[in-house]
C-alpha cells in the first residue's frame, strides 16, 4: 500500500496520521511533510504511525530527522505505535530509547508537551 | 532447489518489488509464517543498501536478489558498487561493518544526518533481525553481497 498522510489538530498538538508503507521509496514525502509542519509553526507534533504496515531503516532516519528539528526550536516529537511488529524495530535500532513511544494519540497528547527522556 | 532470480535498476521504487517477491517466494516454500514479515524487513534493508550504494557511486548497473529454497530459505543481495567510502567497515573485513555500527547505537543520533542514521539503522536492523547474515565481497571485487538463511521445516511441503 502506498505511503498515506493525514494531518489534523489536537489541542496544541498537530498530529500526522500516517499508513501504509514508509521506506526508502516514500519515506522523502513524508520528510517533506514533516518539514512543511515545522515551517507552518507547529512545535508539538504527535506522529500516528498506527496504520504503518511498513517501516524501514529510511524512515527512522527521517523521524529522528524530525526529533532534531524540533527539538532546535523547543518542540516536540512523540511517536504512536502500539504494534509490536513496529516496536521490535524501534528496540533493535536502541531508538525507543531515543524517542516517546505512546500507544496512543490520546496518551501522547496526554503525556505533556515535554519528551519524557529528553529533560535535560 | 528451485530459484527465482530478479534485478533492478537502483531506484528506491523497485525495492518494494523485491520486497514482495522475497516474501511471495518464501511463502512458498514453506517459511514459517512468524518469519515472514522478518525476510521482508531484511530484504528491504539489504536492497535499500544496494540501491544506496549504487546511486552514491554513480552505479547504474542492476541491483541482483537471489531467493533459494533447499535446506534453509535464502536471499541473497548483490551489489555492484565499489568498495568505497560507502562501507563503513574495512573492506578486507566486510563483516565489520554489519557489527561496527550497532555499538555506537546508545550515542545520541543528534549529531549524524538522517541518511547516516538509515544507514547506521539499517546496519543495525540486519544485525539484529537476522541469525545467519554474512555480507562478502562479490568475487572479483566490485560489489558485495549480503546474504541471509532462514529455517525451513524439515518435512517439507515444497513443490
Amino acid at each position: 500500500m502506498e505511503l498515506s498522510l493525514s494531518t489534523h489538530d489536537f489541542g496544541d498538538h498537530t498530529v500526522l496520521e500516517v499508513g501504509g508503507e514508509v521506506d526508502v521509496y516514500t519515506a522523502p514525502r513524508l520528510r517533506e511533510r514533516l518539514i512543511e509542519l515545522v515551517e507552518a509553526g507547529a512545535r508539538h507534533v504527535v506522529v500516528d504511525l498506527s496504520r504503518v504496515e511498513f517501516l524501514d531503516s529510511t524512515g527512522l532516519g527521517v523521524l529522528v530527522g524530525a526529533l532534531k528539528r524540533l527539538r532546535a526550536v523547543n518542540g516536540t516529537l512523540k511517536l504512536v505505535c502500539a504494534h509490536e511488529r513496529l516496536l521490535k524495530i524501534f528496540r533493535i535500532t536502541a531508538l525507543d530509547r531515543v524517542f516517546a513511544l505512546y500507544d496512543s494519540v490520546d496518551a501522547a497528547v496526554a503525556g505533556g508537551v515535554a519528551t519524557p527522556d529528553q529533560t535535560t | 532447489m528451485a530459484t527465482v532470480r530478479l534485478s533492478f535498476s537502483p531506484a528506491p521504487a523497485h525495492v518494494r518489488t523485491a520486497r514482495l517477491v522475497a516474501v511471495a517466494v518464501a511463502r512458498r516454500a514453506g517459511v514459517p509464517d512468524e518469519l515472514l514479515e522478518e525476510i521482508r524487513l531484511a530484504t528491504g534493508e539489504a536492497c535499500s543498501r544496494a540501491v544506496a550504494l549504487h546511486r552514491s557511486h554513480g552505479v547504474s548497473e542492476l541491483v541482483h536478489v537471489s531467493l533459494k529454497d533447499g535446506e534453509r530459505f535464502t536471499v541473497e543481495v548483490v551489489d555492484r558498487a565499489s568498495n568505497g567510502s560507502a562501507l563503513v567497515g574495512s573492506p578486507e573485513d566486510p563483516g565489520m561493518f554489519l557489527v561496527e555500527p550497532v555499538v555506537p547505537l546508545t550515542v545520541t543520533p543528534d549529531t549524524l544526518t538522517e541518511e547516516d542514521v538509515a544507514e547506521r539503522m539499517g546496519l543495525a536492523l540486519l544485525a539484529g533481525l537476522v541469525d545467519d547474515i554474512a555480507v562478502v565481497p562479490v568475487k572479483g571485487g566490485g560489489g558485495t553481497e549480503v546474504r541471509m538463511s532462514w529455517p525451513l521445516p524439515k518435512p517439507g511441503s515444497r513443490t
